[in-house]
């Protein structure tokens, strides 16, 4: 494959990420009668959390907006990866580089909205890198793709609103679901369910998750520091700080909460705090004709991911007065999101369950004692290659954060492995229309 | 909810039946294979995130290596192989 045969698009606004922020964004734009076209690397539109088993009913909500991006007039492009994204200084558009598949497009627009999401925040234990343990999102996610859990001894232990739906949703579909440990201190949670008193259906809908798990306890102020196997997970060590005790399982479901999708906020030069792209109060990031929206801006959860995304949208189309009446909204929902954060975050101790000898990056197999906390998240590429491999450090730069209280690195391209191919197609407005096959496309 | 139609993929040349709109990591799960990839030092790496993030899910599918098993779906005569091309 040569770069001339890479497909242009253009668009009046680019949005990336269909979930629910994204979905709402481009439907808003669309409905305008505005070119939008909406990127995901996923096969299906909905993100993470209106992802739905095949063939199973979506949320109403999901379907609400799913029908009301159909008729939009949005461009829908699923299984594609942004891999890089800049702006031209020539032509003032934004150019994203894309690949899905073994192909290759740009897509040019003048205004890009995004909506990248949040991915979830593992942190290292001996032992984490066993088949066997997954995420806490990550068992939703597989679930909601078709895996099978019947049977599987489940030990649910992290931290989160979360850790609720995940064990119902494995107990529905047949696992044994042992234990549900939350990391967070008792009273925390205790503080926080109570000031959700003016959102009963909140309540309602946390009262009903625990009535679909009720065979198994849920213990606060608990958390995993250790899995063992041979080849696979046989088991896992938990503790409340002064007693261990260790459960044999087939599945541990993992992760301490959310953190923001930055990496082509970054790449944009879009400011960043607090590990999520700034915006303003019309969702703009620092970079002009840039948005961000949904958790890429802040955890959230659905329902601020929507509001944002709908303010993002008006906004980046000049409706500023309608965006406002939805302020209101954004602030109440932005507030429980804050308590929410406050309530789960990671304890000190989990800053030690890592042993010198447990891998912290995956990808290249770099063990905790070979990193040094003075380091910076630079010099730990450079002397370890931590963070050097396939997911870029989404993983372990994550961890890194926490443990070491170090800075993510700086994003770069490409933002994902791509195929070389992908990577010729363009570069500083370089790509040029397909041309006919057979061609001469070669200098 | 009528039970989906299924699709026959091929995993290290074994045909393995699964309802359509699986993913080929939820695939291979329920199917009790566990083991997608080699690390570079050797372990036995299997998906951890399901969502695109992590690459411990790669395989080479349709002949195209490091494919995120987690974002690809199974439809009828897909070929998957968990050794990765070009390994020794």
């Amino acid at each position: 494959m040569t770069p001339s045969d890479a497909e242009l698009v253009s668009a009046d606004v680019l949005v990336v990420g269909a979930g629910p922020a994204g979905i709402a964004a481009a439907a808003t734009i669309a409905e305008s009668g505005r070119r939008v076209v909406l990127v995901d690397q996923s096969p299906t539109v909905g993100g993470q959390i209106w992802r739905h088993r095949h063939g199973s009913t979506p949320p109403a909500a999901a379907r609400r907006w799913i029908a009301r991006l159909q008729r939009s007039g949005t461009e829908v492009r699923c299984e594609t990866t942004v891999v890089d994204l800049y702006a031209s200084a020539e032509s003032g558009l934004f150019s994203a580089v894309v690949e899905r598949g073994t192909s290759a497009a740009v897509i040019h627009a003048p205004c890009v909205v995004l909506a990248t999401g949040a991915r979830e925040r593992f942190l290292p234990f001996r032992g984490w890198t066993l088949p066997g343990v997954i995420g806490v999102g990550g068992a939703q996610a597989l679930l909601k793709s078709g895996m099978s859990f019947a049977g599987k001894r489940v030990v649910i232990a992290g931290s989160g609103p979360l850790l609720l739906p995940v064990a119902a949703a494995l107990v529905e579909d047949g696992a044994r679901v042992q234990l549900v440990a939350e990391q967070a201190d008792g009273r925390a949670v205790a503080r926080f369910a109570l000031g959700l008193w003016r959102r009963p259906a909140t309540l309602a809908q946390a009262a009903r998750y625990r009535a679909g798990f009720l065979g198994a306890p849920y213990r606060v102020g608990q958390w995993v520091t250790a899995a063992r196997g041979a080849e696979r997970l046989e088991e896992v060590t938990i503790t409340d700080g002064r007693r261990e005790r260790v459960l044999p399982c087939d599945t541990l479901c993992s992760a301490y909460g959310l953190v923001p999708n930055i990496q082509l906020a970054r790449l944009l030069g879009c400011r960043v705090a607090n590990g999520a792209a700034v915006v303003d109060a019309r969702q703009e990031t620092s970079v002009a004709r840039v948005y961000a929206v949904g958790e890429a801006s802040g955890i959230g959860g659905v329902e601020l991911a929507l509001v944002e995304g709908q303010i993002g949208a008006l906004c980046a189309i000049g409706r500023d007065g309608e965006a406002r009446r939805l302020h209101s909204d954004r602030a109440s929902l932005a507030a429980i999101a804050a308590a929410m954060e406050q309530t789960f975050a990671p304890r000190e101790e989990l800053r030690a369950i890592a042993t010198p000898d447990t891998i912290v990056c995956r990808c290249e197999d770099v063990t905790m004692g070979a990193i040094r906390a003075e380091w910076t998240m630079r010099q730990a590429k450079l002397y370890t290659r931590a963070g050097m491999g396939p997911c870029q450090g989404r993983v372990c730069g994550t961890a890194l954060e926490f443990l070491h209280g170090w800075h993510a690195d700086t994003g770069r391209t490409p933002a994902e492995p791509a195929l070389v191919s992908t990577i010729l197609a363009d570069r500083s407005g370089s790509a040029r229309p397909a041309t006919p096959q057979g061609s001469a496309a070669h200098d | 909810m009528s039970s989906p139609a299924l699709v026959a993929i091929v995993v290290d040349g074994r045909e393995l039946r699964v309802p359509a709109g699986t993913t080929v990591a939820a695939a291979l799960l329920s199917a009790g294979i566990d083991t997608f990839r080699r690390s570079v030092t050797g372990e036995i790496r299997a998906p951890l995130c399901g969502m695109g993030v992590c690459y411990e899910c790669r395989l080479t599918i349709d002949g195209v290596s490091h494919r995120r098993a987690c974002l690809v779906l199974a439809v009828d005569g897909l070929s998957v192989s968990t050794t990765p091309a070009g390994a020794a």
